[in-house]
């Protein structure tokens, strides 16, 4: 392991051990934080009881549509300013400000619209995720070398081609980081929805037991949260660097 | 050895095929916030022979670049014609013209071999013939240890190649080399002009460099063009009259020196305008 990686897991491994050891002495009262032992135990529980599979596909089935609305979208949009300047001089006030709102405070807005279900959570992931998917596709094509341009003139390719074999593999390192965001936001935009108000997925089940004072259940599933956002990152973090290995980076 | 060179000349000039042809053509630059219209270019008329190696030499900001383009095509004279092979050139570059520039053309996301044969496929290369000619544009160009390596893993010089063998493997007739090894140390500049000349030799390509580097011009070329300040123009066309089979050994001859004094006289002047100018690159 690398010197940054033992720092790393130093600094994991003792501060989930000084937890433990702060709840099992009682310096930290049960009703604020449960033993990260107890977390893991809990979480095995409500694992095995079956209703939670429900919850958990409401709310990846919502990531996964959400996510993907949101990227396919983002880059069609991205592309599209990108290709008609006075369309981006149009929208780009708007781009500019636009995390600057608070999102969710639309939420209950959409559930009027839209009823409560899984569409308003869809909607409300999907306006978080897009948008950082379209800036991301216009930053890289934005950046693309002219003399990559050039080059491709010179070699006649016809319009679809140049798009195809330069603009899109020269702007590829941004969508994908583009991609990362909208995959991270997508999981915020769904289980903050449920969080606020929701009949399922895993967001609305932390809400239900923190409003019950269930704390070693809503530790567990704030625990599992964290489990799948991180396996999802790492997922496409090591798609991310086998595309850019190929580049030699 | 002293005149040989001449005979060669003569002999050349006796059969001067029309490759390009500039007539009148200038380019003017719309005006724009800061400043008003840019006259860039010309005008100029002059032919390029079939087969020779001419440079471009001129202050900066005269013109060169915008000479180099309009001439591939990739930019539209304001006024005059561009011909290639008898065929006016007008926005599109033709078939049979190949640019290597100064900046880093490589493709990062594919390898030195990808890089070299990517213009293959559009002009319908069949497969066999395409490893044939990739296969002899990598090991000409030095670049078989490499040819499983990407852009980012070679220096300027090397990259610089791989864009050289990417505009090999095409055939080109007339190779138009703007500034390609300004980014280069003088030592790999010498080098890779060694190689230029031996690229055109065994091509029997007719070769148009673009260079602020007279010595480079002189060494390299049959006949030299030296421009003026923006707007730029052909002050004086420069007939060198070295051998074909020439390299940078040729610096060591007592006239080589007085070929550059020449063109310097010319350009002095002009240099010293275009500093006053506040040069607007492009």
């Amino acid at each position: 392991m690398s010197k940054a990686g033992w720092i790393r897991t130093i600094l994991l491994v003792g501060a989930v051990g000084a937890l433990e050891l702060a709840c099992r002495t009682g310096a930290i009262a049960p009703t604020m934080v449960t033993a990260p032992s107890k977390m893991v135990t809990t979480l095995v529980e409500t694992l095995r009881s079956d209703e939670i599979g429900m919850h958990l596909q409401h709310t990846l089935s919502a990531v996964a549509i959400a996510m993907s609305i949101a990227i396919v979208g983002g880059f069609v949009i991205g592309f599209v300013l990108n290709w008609v300047p006075f369309l981006r001089r149009a929208f780009s006030p708007f781009l500019a400000a636009y995390y600057a709102i608070p999102h969710f405070a639309f939420y209950p807005l959409l559930i009027v619209i839209f009823g409560l279900g899984p569409v308003p959570l869809i909607v409300l992931a999907t306006l978080f995720a897009m948008v950082a998917m379209i800036l991301a596709t216009m930053a890289g094509l934005d950046r693309v070398p002219r003399v990559l341009l050039k080059t491709a003139r010179i070699h006649r390719l016809s319009l679809v081609e140049e798009i195809w074999r330069v603009r899109l593999p020269a702007a590829a390192p941004h969508i994908l980081s583009g991609l990362k965001l909208a995959v991270a936001y997508s999981f915020i935009g769904v289980i903050a929805g449920e969080f606020i108000l929701s009949t399922s997925g895993i967001g609305h089940e932390i809400a239900f037991a923190y409003d019950n004072f269930d704390n070693p259940r809503m530790y567990a599933l704030i625990l599992f949260v964290l489990g799948i956002v991180t396996l999802f990152n790492m997922m496409v973090f090591a798609w991310e660097r086998r595309m850019l290995r190929r580049r030699g980076a | 050895m002293a005149g040989a060179p001449r005979l060669a000349a003569v002999e050349n000039a006796a059969s001067h095929k029309v490759h390009a042809r500039l007539e009148g053509v200038t380019r003017v630059y719309p005006p724009r916030a800061g400043h008003g219209e840019v006259h860039a270019l010309g005008p100029i008329s002059f032919d390029l022979r079939a087969g020779e190696f001419f440079s471009v030499v001129g202050p900066s900001g005269c013109g060169k670049s915008t000479l180099l383009d309009v001439l591939a095509g990739l930019a539209m004279p304001s006024a005059g014609t561009v011909e290639f092979e008898g065929k006016p050139v007008r926005g599109e570059v033709p078939e049979g013209v190949g640019v290597v520039f100064q900046e880093d053309a490589s493709f990062p996301w594919l390898t030195v071999e990808d890089n070299v044969s990517f213009g293959l496929r559009r002009a319908g290369v069949d497969a066999a013939e395409s490893k044939r000619r990739v296969d002899f544009a990598i090991g000409f160009m030095g670049l078989r240890d490499f040819s499983r390596a990407y852009p980012s893993q070679l220096s300027g010089g090397m990259r610089q190649r791989v864009c050289i063998a990417r505009t090999l493997v095409m055939q080109p007739r007339l190779i138009l080399l703007d500034e390609p090894f300004g980014a280069l140390d003088q030592q790999t500049r010498l080098l890779m002009g060694d190689e230029l000349l031996r690229l055109w030799r065994e091509t029997s390509a007719t070769v148009l460099l673009i260079t602020h580097a007279l010595d480079e011009a002189n060494l390299l070329s049959d006949r030299i063009g030296v421009m003026s300040a923006r707007p730029g123009r052909f002050l004086e066309i420069v007939e060198t009259g070295w051998p074909r089979d020439r390299d940078s050994r040729l610096a060591e001859r007592p006239d080589f020196g007085a070929v550059t004094a020449r063109l310097w006289s010319y350009l002095r002047g002009e240099s010293l305008r275009a500093m006053g100018q506040g040069t607007v690159a492009r």
